[in-house]
């Protein structure tokens, strides 16, 4: 992956964008003809959510080297911030600029926490380290949910105990409350700008791995001792990957907030699992590889709504594919098998390198 | 790149085997959107399951798999008797109802996805969905789409927010502030503890008003504990925490699952005060190896009296025929719902070949209209989407439900 | 005071509890370097062969914790053969994934199989409880066994490994792999020798957990599994002495805070303790220092 990182990079970098483009004109003309079924035009944006999710958290796993088991916070980071902001501005303000100013709202804060939590957590190694950012999701989604915010005419009240103890007037309403969350986000987000913020993404990520600092950053990934012996600051890189990750994960929020009516931080959207889930696109994709780890993640997104036909099996077989395709991509024996019948030995042309 | 080609070697192993479940055939391959709506429109085709042909289409969504499967699985029962039902009695106006159950896995952004592969099914009418959360997302978008609405146990105040949607459970608050009504004027105690899951939206929501309106009937709430879901086993905390209080009487506005756990630690622990709960309760002597001993002077306030009347009893006995188990409340509230979508059909004169849109607005009329008897009582709807009905006190005696 | 010694005593039981699913996961981290996040669900199986053999073949108590034991050994030996040996010289993230996998695979198994329901879990302890303090302080049946069933098995497995060939061969391979193949010691046989070994304590710890919180559903496993896991690496992953400190600190920690400072947030302190702890001490409590090769 290192030596013709550079000559090809260019290259890549063009076919991954050129992928999203051609997708979302695809997709979109389909829409517009009216072609597509709602469940695929309902889909359209979540895809788009978590391919972002994907894409940033191989950032910190494929690129910088460091295993995160708690992204989906920074994504819930994001996904309530903005929400917060724009329930607050609903009368207030146009969708346009208030869904921009919640989006900067949102990765800002998630930015933030990622570069917080940061400073501590990236002295830790290894799984020591993967427990630790596991602990951070778990402690952000428990905040979340016993936070109480409402607003009267004296202002804000905050409160984590239960909405009697926010003290609020006659007229105050409740804005966060607790386990059920916000409600009544308007839906601002829709696939164009889905998609716009997912070539974005891909335009940061790329853009870094290929610059000075991303090199610095696999430097630090390949070898750490060599990397400082040669005078590069390891606290800064890794900080910077990580806040650029945690601020990409709160846009992937953002979208998610204003994509739905009602956010609450369930252990299902925003719990280790769905941590765990993002971890899986990465790992399935390639650790590090932007482009694969993007389709993983819409595949797998896919994948159980494609299934729902089978009823009551559906989340067995799914765990099952999980499975075997997890086999299929990374035991020895099956890259073997695949090495051999691969499409491109029947295309002639030679086989990338890729693996870490 | 090798990676990518192992994955579309999957993906397309896995449309195989869609396509090859499915036995419609999927003819319009191409783009990538090709395959999607392809294997979509075989789920439409599957998904009906027994009851093919022509009808009003009912979908309904609540959660299949993960940890709240039990309500979902019990509402897809308890609608599913309802229509074989009705159709067996010659459906509405002679015109079956057709109905699909879709997963949401407790989840808001997966019940819009049921939500749409419903509407990719040419979903007409809406019961659900079953639980709260997805229920707020999926108004939102019935709303926008004008689809009828009517969620079984969808309890939070802003599920029937809009008016396409309506409701056959009690609302939160109401039910918070029955509690305390009942609590209060029967003079049953005065010194209460409430023990509730703050992480559940039910939970949270009944305990606010039932807070709020403690002191208006004389109730002390001397302790409120709260636990979570990732932290409901043990209880032993916070029910010391009552006894230490002095509580007279312990308010569960949770479920019946951990409120079986509360009664057995209570026990363990020589605790006995009085128990109050709500609806979320029912259902907690049919817990398998529960110990209906300690449950023993229990009072909940529910909808549904096992053994009130003899269409309660056959409504029972029908469940327990068909699917091996006791139902709860959920079901009961799910076939109610299927009775009431009937009998506002037949109110409206709304026909099956009409849209989706044009029988929600017939629909919402009717709703105002139709007085239901229904196995939890009798109902009528206001304007804001509530139902009408009052909640039966129960006290469980001697190992059942009794009115009191 | 009673009551905070009745919240120690129910913390360390808890503690007990997590300490017995943490050497699952710590046996295997330290010999196959993966964690093993199916760990959880294997806890929920042997609950629910317990609670079918008692209740359905009504088995005596002993003979369902035996069965659930030989049951849960098997399928932690098969999950290994099926799932992780063609990954085991992947990346341990791969191995990390497909373990996530067995976890989906496992519950929604359970969930076809026996059904969403909550079942109540009857006791298998029927000790009397102790009284202590005129009555203040009650420790029940269950309590005492989890904390001596949890404290023999500590010195059972210390012994194992000290003593026999077998265990020196599990050390020799958390070593290093190639040296212990070299040497003669059966690598994949200790493999497996070791998820037996881990899946076996999950089925006790299954036990346990039930008795002392009688509700049994396809995800009773997940959450302790969690926390087993969190207490493993509190204690310093890898070793076992660590999963026994870290599991009863954790499960005394949890109680406490639950009990003092917010039920709702026992979780994010539990937490944040192990994020302090790690940040003071980055391999945790009895975690060997890891030496940095250049």
């Amino acid at each position: 992956m290192k030596k013709e990182r550079i000559a090809k990079s260019t290259k890549s970098t063009w076919i991954t964008l050129g992928i999203v483009v051609v997708a979302y004109v695809i997709m979109q003309t389909l829409a517009e003809t009216g072609v597509l079924s709602s469940l695929v035009k309902g889909l359209l944006v979540p895809l788009c959510t978590y391919a972002i999710m994907a894409v940033s958290l191989n950032l910190t796993v494929g690129i910088l080297g460091e295993l995160s088991l708690g992204h989906a916070g920074f994504m819930c980071v994001g996904a309530f911030a903005s929400a917060f902001f724009s329930v607050c501005m609903k009368e207030s303000l146009p969708a346009g600029p208030r869904f921009f100013l919640a989006l900067l709202i949102g990765i800002l804060a998630a930015a933030l926490s990622g570069f917080l939590i940061g400073i501590p957590v990236l002295r830790l190694k290894g799984d020591y380290l993967a427990i630790v950012t596991l602990a951070f999701g778990e402690i952000i989604k428990n905040l979340v949910n016993v936070l109480y915010v409402g607003r009267d005419e004296n202002g804000f009240h905050f409160s984590i105990k239960d909405v009697l103890s926010l003290g609020m007037g006659k007229e105050g309403k409740v804005l966060i409350n607790g386990a059920q969350g916000i409600t009544g986000t308007p839906k601002d987000s829709n696939f164009t700008i889905a998609a716009i913020l997912l070539f974005l993404t891909l335009i940061i990520v790329l853009n870094l791995v290929n610059s000075r600092s991303g090199r610095a950053i696999m430097a630090i990934r390949d070898n750490r001792i060599a990397a400082e012996s040669i005078g590069i600051n390891i606290t800064r890189y890794k900080l910077l990957a990580f806040s650029i990750s945690a601020g990409l994960a709160g846009m992937a929020g953002v979208l998610y907030a204003h994509n739905l009516s009602t956010l609450a931080a369930q252990p299902k959207n925003f719990g280790y699992n769905m941590s765990i889930m993002i971890l899986v696109y990465v790992v399935l994709g390639g650790i590090g590889n932007i482009r694969v780890s993007m389709i993983a993640a819409v595949i797998l997104t896919l994948l159980p709504e494609l299934l729902r036909e089978l009823q009551d099996y559906r989340m067995l077989i799914y765990s099952i594919v999980l499975i075997v395709m997890m086999l299929f991509n990374w035991s020895p024996k099956a890259k073997e098998w695949r090495e051999k019948y691969s499409l491109k030995r029947f295309l002639g042309k030679k086989a990338a390198k890729e693996e870490a | 790149m090798k990676k990518l080609v192992s994955l579309l070697l999957v993906l397309s192993m896995l449309s195989a085997l869609l396509i090859g479940c499915g036995s419609t055939s999927a003819d319009n391959n191409g783009a990538e959107a090709g395959t999607d709506s392809a294997a979509v429109e075989d789920t439409a085709a599957e998904t009906d399951g027994t009851t093919e042909g022509e009808g009003f289409r009912v979908g309904g969504i609540g959660p299949l798999t993960g940890g709240a499967a039990v309500y979902g699985i019990a509402v897809k029962n308890g609608a599913q008797m309802a229509v074989d039902e009705i159709n067996a009695a010659g459906g509405v106006n002679g015109v079956p109802l057709v109905f699909s159950f879709e997963d949401d896995e407790h989840d808001p952004e997966k019940a819009v996805n049921a939500y749409n592969t419903l509407k990719d099914w040419d979903m007409q009418l809406l019961m659900g969905t079953v639980t709260s959360t997805p229920c707020l997302a999926v108004a939102e978008e019935t709303m926008n789409d004008n689809m009828y609405m009517l969620t079984p146990s969808g309890t939070a105040v802003e599920c029937v927010q809009y008016d396409n949607a309506f409701r056959v459970c009690f609302s939160d608050p109401n039910q918070g502030a029955k509690s305390a009504e009942y609590i209060g004027t029967n003079k049953i105690a005065t010194k209460v503890a409430v023990i509730y899951d703050s992480s559940d939206v039910y939970s949270s929501g009944i305990y606010t008003e039932f807070a709020n309106s403690a002191a208006e009937y004389g109730i002390e709430i001397v302790a409120a504990e709260a636990f979570t879901s990732d932290n409901k086993t043990d209880f032993r905390i916070q029910l010391q925490k009552a006894k230490d209080g002095g509580a007279e009487l312990v308010f569960l506005p949770i479920y019946y699952q951990e409120a079986a756990l509360i009664l057995s630690q209570a026990n363990s622990m020589g605790f006995a005060p009085i128990f109050f709960g709500c609806d979320g309760l029912d259902g907690i002597l049919s817990v398998e190896d529960f110990d209906a001993a300690l449950a023993e002077g229990v009072m909940l306030l529910t909808p549904l009296v096992a053994d009130e009347n003899d269409k309660t009893k056959a409504f029972v006995a029908a469940y327990e025929a068909a699917y091996g188990e006791t139902p709860i409340q959920f079901a009961a509230n799910a076939y109610d719902a299927m009775y009431i979508i009937k009998a506002a059909l037949e109110q409206s004169g709304a026909a099956a070949d009409m849209s989706a849109e044009e029988i929600c607005d017939l629909m919402k009329a009717a709703m105002l209209e139709i007085t239901v008897d229904g196995i939890t009582g009798e109902m009528t709807w206001t304007e804001d989407g509530e139902v009408n009905k009052e909640p039966k006190a129960v006290k469980i005696v001697d190992g059942a439900y009794t009115a009191m | 005071m009673s009551s905070f010694f009745t919240f120690l005593i129910n913390g360390i039981s808890l503690g007990s509890i997590y300490a017995i699913i943490a050497l699952g996961y710590t046996m295997v981290y330290g010999i196959a370097k993966m964690l093993n996040f199916a760990h959880g669900d294997v806890i929920m199986v042997g609950s629910y062969m317990v609670f079918l053999s008692m209740g359905s073949l009504g088995l005596p108590p002993v003979l369902a914790v035996l069965l659930a034991v030989v049951v849960c050994t098997v399928l932690g030996i098969t999950i290994e053969k099926i799932a992780y040996k063609p990954l085991r010289k992947a990346s341990p993230l791969a191995v990390l994934i497909t373990a996530i996998g067995v976890s989906y695979f496992l519950q929604n198994a359970a969930l076809l199989f026996f059904g969403a329901n909550t079942k109540m879990f009857t006791s298998v302890i029927s000790l009397p409880a102790i009284s202590l303090a005129e009555g203040q302080i009650n420790i029940t049946g269950e309590t005492q066994v989890t904390i001596i069933v949890c404290i023999i098995i500590m010195i059972g497995l210390s012994l194992f490994i000290k003593k026999t060939k077998a265990g020196q061969a599990m050390l020799a391979v958390s070593e290093d792999k190639g040296a212990a193949e070299l040497m003669g010691v059966n690598v994949n046989g200790t493999i497996s020798l070791t998820f037996a070994i881990g899946s076996a304590l999950a089925a006790v710890a299954g036990v346990l957990l039930c008795s002392t919180y009688p509700t049994l559903n396809p995800y009773t496993g997940s959450m302790p599994g969690i926390k087993a896991f969190t207490a493993a690496v509190f204690g310093g992953i890898g070793s076992i002495p660590g999963a026994f400190v870290g599991g009863i600190l954790l499960g005394i920690i949890e109680n406490l805070s639950k009990a003092y400072i917010s039920s709702q947030l026992s979780d994010a302190i539990v937490f944040s303790v192990l994020i302090i702890v790690l940040l003071v001490k980055p391999t945790g409590i009895l975690g060997t220092k890891i030496s940095e090769k250049v």
